[in-house]
């Protein structure tokens, strides 16, 4: 068992929704269902801080049914699904109906709000009422907001509400005519390049803005060295900024684009082996609070198209888990808080995801199993789309089984619903 | 060798291969039946999503005259319009039996993906900015049948080199032929990063006229002005056109080159267009043999060369 105090050999027990026991042996009372967690970890359920669920809008590239099972399937007990959606998460009723959808889903599905109207960085979006609803974090993820003084103003009234806002970086001026990383790769394939400054300007702007502001702000999805070393200096000066980093910005490189399989293409680009090295090291020293997915479903169809015109992003959900301990050559308990307890806090959740397992506290749990080898198969994913740049690539550790609210969603890797 | 996409996949060895082959095809073009049988009862379509009628005519040309059959996809006319995907259409095209397809598109990479749907041969008739590598074939082709050789030649590349796949397929040609290639051009229209690139770069044009023993201008849109890239194109001809008063700057055995269409005023005046260093034409003509051999390289495994001056052992087709 792992969690934020520490790690022990115990069985855990479950009733009622709740972790009953916590103990070196649990008897398992007649007709109580085991799940063998032999050479596992127990851990509190991933929280995903980043997710496009697609629904309402895009309902044949993803739904909330089947995006929270690929969340599920990877050791996710809680999503925050991203409000571009279509229409846009920007008021209460489009707010109520994904959260409906997600009363019945096998994860637990928060939802991040827009902050502005339609996402279009014109006029705030009703904070207050979709505060009243529960919703903890706003972004216009997708596109940054790019007026100055709007995020300036969204960035007080938040404050206000003690919510907090999450930026997608991206200065559109700078990024303009883009389709991946500007730089030596950029060059050789002759496609428009979007430079490591077009996210270091908004970065650079916006903990300026929160300076002024004391207002609190997430940095979504770090992408640059130099992001990560504005974020380090601001968390040093104790500003009241956390950021995340998506598992596909501390594996892959825009080398990978001399495919020209859009597949590739993301949002921020993928970029070169020294901001990879440096989202890494941010993960491992606490510039970066947590790995969050990014998972963006596209159809097959889209992503076919040309490079250029291929709509960025990629699946995450099912594959962050063994990527990050694979990858980041870090101890499990380091691993977990990126996953688990640290993105629970930045969406405002720990009440019931993240936290310590322990007695009374909600049954919101992972069994994760480090050694079990699997190889990515696109064609065999939850998610209703395919567009992993995994695909074929052989990993080790997944989330063997996961319990929802005293639920096992999902026993030996498969959802039981 | 199955697909030309790049001409990284030629190499030295390749390039020269082709080099010798177009000779072969321009003696077959230049008989008053400019036909061999070497890829009868093959089917070559061209996939033209950009309008090309000038490269498009070049390689329906050289597939006839190599007795292939042809046929012609272009973009306006076609079921593309009616929305269908890029690989539906080529799906669909390959469904119909054929054996090469000459694909050009606006976006960087299309040739890529289409080799990756179809078993059929892909040629890169031109993507997006990124690579043309018949043009920089023909354009090796005239250089050497002008100047012997390319090896030791000074070539200046001037112009529009962030957006040109005609000067990246040419950066790649002659400097494996072993010519020493300069880019002349203001650095809003250079790559953002030449990491990797076997040239040099200058900001300035009038300084080499001299000492250059080619000058390759690229054609100049119209539209890079609205992108904040260059002020005007009277600024830009001031600074970097080829006009009649740089043209009488060059040596004597300088060659000029354009791969057309020409901005006539822009990257270059008339003067400088019909001087008689200029192998404008030339290019032209030299696209016909340079495309055949290429076709017959992916296409035709050791077939005749009927009528051909001497017998086909002395020709070697390239290792796949």
């Amino acid at each position: 068992m792992v969690d934020a105090t520490g790690s022990r050999r115990a069985d855990v027990g479950v009733r009622g929704g709740v972790v009953t026991a916590v103990e070196p042996t649990v008897e398992a009372a007649s007709g109580v269902r085991v799940l063998d967690a032999t050479g596992c970890f127990v851990a509190p359920g991933l929280v995903d801080l980043h997710t496009h669920l697609r629904e309402p809008g895009r309902e044949e590239a993803e739904t909330v049914e089947t995006g929270s099972r690929a969340a599920a399937l990877g050791g996710f007990t809680a999503v925050v699904a991203m409000p571009n959606t279509e229409p846009a998460l920007d008021c209460a009723a489009v707010a109520r109906q994904v959260l409906e959808l997600g009363r019945e889903a096998v994860c637990d599905v928060h939802v991040a709000g827009a902050i502005t109207v339609g996402r279009q960085g014109e006029r705030l979006a009703p904070m207050g009422e979709l505060a009243e609803l529960g919703v903890r974090l706003f972004t216009d993820d997708g596109t940054g907001v790019q007026d100055s003084r709007l995020m300036r103003r969204a960035l007080e009234y938040a404050r206000g509400l003690g919510v907090t806002l999450a930026q997608h970086c991206e200065d559109a001026g700078l990024a303009h005519g883009g389709h991946m990383h500007e730089g030596a790769w950029s060059s050789r394939l002759g496609i428009g390049g979007i430079p490591a400054e077009a996210e270091e300007l908004m970065v650079m702007r916006d903990i300026a803005l929160c300076r002024m502001t004391g207002a609190s702000l997430h940095f979504l999805h770090l992408s640059t060295a130099g992001s990560v070393a504005m974020v380090r200096a601001a968390k040093a000066q104790g500003l009241p900024v956390s950021a995340e980093a998506a598992p596909h910005h501390f594996t892959l490189t825009d080398a990978e684009a001399a495919s020209f399989d859009p597949v590739f293409k993301v949002n921020p680009p993928l970029r070169t082996a020294e901001d990879v090295e440096a989202v890494k090291r941010g993960l491992a020293e606490g510039a970066i609070d947590a790995i969050a997915t990014d998972h963006a479903p596209h159809d097959q169809s889209a992503k076919e198209a040309p490079w250029d015109e291929a709509p960025p992003g990629m699946l995450g959900l099912e594959t962050a888990l063994a990527l990050a301990l694979d990858e980041l050559g870090l101890p499990i308990e380091r691993v977990l808080a990126l996953l688990s307890w640290q993105p629970a806090r930045i969406a405002g959740i720990e009440a019931s995801h993240g936290g310590a397992v322990m007695p009374g506290r909600p049954a919101n749990l992972t069994i994760i199993d480090p050694n079990e080898r699997w190889v990515v198969d696109p064609t065999r994913l939850a998610s209703r789309s395919h567009n992993t740049p995994y695909g074929g690539r052989a990993l080790t550790g997944r989330a063997r089984h996961t319990v929802l609210r005293g639920e096992p969603v999902v026993i030996g890797g498969e959802v039981q619903r | 060798m199955k697909h030309l996409l790049s001409i990284a996949d030629l190499g030295a060895d390749g390039i020269e291969e082709v080099l010798r082959l177009t000779d072969k095809f321009v003696e077959v073009s230049g008989r008053s039946i400019p036909k061999v049988p070497a890829l009868r009862g093959k089917t070559v379509v061209s996939l033209f999503y950009e309008d090309s009628t000038r490269t498009r005519l070049s390689f329906e040309t050289a597939a006839k005259r190599l007795s292939a059959d042809t046929m012609t996809f272009s973009v306006s006319s076609s079921s593309v319009n009616k929305g269908e995907s890029l690989r539906d259409t080529v799906e669909t095209i390959e469904a119909m039996g054929i054996d090469a397809v000459v694909v050009r598109h606006r976006s960087s990479g299309v040739p890529w993906r289409v080799a990756s749907w179809v078993d059929a041969s892909v040629i890169n008739a031109g993507d997006g900015w990124h690579e043309h590598p018949t043009q920089a074939l023909l354009d090796s082709y005239t250089i050497r049948s002008r100047r012997g050789r390319l090896d030791g030649l000074r070539i200046a590349i001037v112009g529009d080199v962030k957006h040109s796949r005609v000067a990246r397929s040419d950066v790649l040609a002659f400097t494996a032929l072993g010519a020493e290639v300069v880019l002349v051009a203001p650095p809003t229209l250079l790559p953002p990063s030449l990491e990797g690139w076997p040239v040099t770069v200058s900001h300035q044009l009038d300084g080499l006229l001299a000492s250059v023993d080619v000058i390759y201008l690229l054609r100049l849109q119209r539209e890079r002005m609205t992108e904040a890239l260059i002020p005007s194109l009277r600024e830009y001809r001031a600074m970097y056109g080829l006009t009649a008063a740089r043209v009488g700057c060059l040596r004597p055995d300088t060659l000029v080159m354009h791969p057309g269409p020409m901005n006539r005023g822009v990257e270059i005046d008339a003067e400088a267009a019909e001087d008689r260093r200029s192998v404008i034409t030339a290019q032209v003509a030299n696209g016909v043999a340079v495309r055949m051999a290429v076709l017959y390289l992916l296409l035709g495994s050791g077939v005749d060369l009927v009528g051909a001056a001497e017998p086909v052992g002395a020709v070697a087709v390239a290792a796949s």
